[in-house]
């Protein structure tokens, strides 16, 4: 058991999301920043799909009622067991009665704490992941509370041995700028042509209101092409009959605000979506932090695919590290 | 000895708990341990920011409704 002293701002459970049900209007969920979730599985001998705890901005305090394998990778939110500052991306063995707690964030803006065997929670639509708008998995369907005690699972396939450190090239590094790549659509048409050129010209600001669910921007006022309002389409200018959203696609109710909707956003709806972040960046974007500045880049989809097949290169650089 | 209090998150800072309050501690005010100094808006949570120690806030260093950095300094307690 691991015993829950103190949940930080918001810890859930989450594994690699709860895919194949997005047609009956439930989002995946899952680790927001899948790499780190990945390799975090990874350094300690985990089924990849296994479930780790996604800790956001503030770790919490968690004592380890037996002894167990460890790691923390992702965004830079320093580790301490009993008070003392250990790597992250390392493999780590902590002893029953030890303390597993957090210092301040430094970089980034999420970590992931994987463990030996996995968090064990019930399994719901083939997934642990939480998503908390609906009450639905993880630890009682919410983020974790003071008091919770979470059991270790059996979902481990091999022994990794501790102090196995990933090597520099494979940690990400989140002190670069936040270039995000958008594929433009699937409503872009709706945009004027200098909003368009100006959404890609200026930096945009990440408000409060930056969570799982999505990231809303704060810039200028985006314009919309007059139109003959459609029949099933809404009265505002920003609507159009509804559509799929795709995960990462970004929208601007009114030409107000651009939202992008990530893991545990709405799966449809009748707003313009005016792009969608490549799958890669999606991991990126999870890493930015509330006031930070980001810029969209637009690609085109061999780009994407280029970049998702990198991506997978890496992780399988990751598997055939650990498994030496 | 003056301690800084910092914020442990990025967001807005609030020195009062509604717009239309009094603010929570003015400057030179006692203060004990676990006394509200003001709150941290991000993920749409308020979270509260709490004096580690019982003394006097000597400053704020950060403006009401103004953006904050996590690990920035918030105020000094003597």
């Amino acid at each position: 058991m691991i015993k829950v002293k103190n949940p930080g701002l918001q810890t859930t459970v989450q594994d690699y999301g709860r895919i194949g049900y997005y047609d009956v209007g439930m989002p995946p969920s899952g680790a927001m920043d899948k790499y780190s979730y990945t390799v975090g599985n990874l350094l300690v001998g985990n089924d990849e799909n296994a479930a780790s705890l996604e800790i956001t901005y503030m770790g919490p305090t968690l004592e380890f009622q037996q002894d167990a394998f460890i790691a923390v990778t992702g965004g830079e939110i320093p580790p301490k067991i009993n008070g003392e500052a250990v790597p992250m991306w390392e493999t780590h063995s902590i002893k029953a009665g030890d303390e597993l707690s957090f210092d301040f964030v430094k970089k980034g803006a999420r970590v992931y704490l994987a463990v030996a065997g996995g968090v064990d929670v019930p399994v719901i639509m083939d997934s642990r992941s939480t998503y908390t708008l609906c009450g639905v998995g993880g630890m009682e369907g919410r983020a974790l509370q003071a008091g919770d005690e979470l059991k270790i699972g059996n979902d481990k396939k091999q022994e990794v041995k501790e102090g196995t450190s990933l090597p520099e090239e494979y940690r990400l590094d989140f002190s670069g700028d936040n270039e995000i790549r958008v594929i433009l659509g699937l409503c872009s048409y709706r945009l004027t042509e200098e909003s368009k050129k100006r959404f890609f010209e200026r930096e945009w600001s990440v408000t409060t209101e930056a969570n799982r669910v999505g990231y809303r921007f704060k810039g200028e006022r985006l314009h919309f092409v007059e139109r003959e309002q459609p029949f099933g389409a809404g009265s505002n200018a920003s609507n159009v009959v509804d559509l799929g959203y795709p995960i990462g696609s970004i929208q601007v109710p009114d030409g107000v605000e651009p939202i992008a909707l990530l893991n545990d956003a709405v799966t449809g709806g009748g707003y313009v979506t005016i792009c969608t972040i490549i799958s890669t960046d999606l991991d990126k974007m999870a890493q930015v932090k509330t006031n930070e500045k980001v810029r969209f880049v637009s690609v085109d989809i061999e780009e994407a695919l280029q970049a998702r097949k990198e991506y997978r290169d890496t992780v399988e650089k990751v598997r055939q590290f650990v498994a030496q | 000895m003056a301690d800084k209090v910092l914020s442990p998150l990025p967001g807005i800072f609030y020195r009062k708990p509604s717009p239309d309050k009094d603010v929570y501690v003015n400057e030179g005010d006692s203060v004990k341990e676990g006394d509200i100094l003001g709150l941290v808006e991000v993920m749409k949570n308020f979270y509260e920011v709490k004096a580690e120690k019982d003394g006097v806030i000597e400053k704020f260093h950060v403006e009401n409704e103004s953006e904050i950095e996590a690990g920035q300094e918030i105020a000094t307690i003597s």
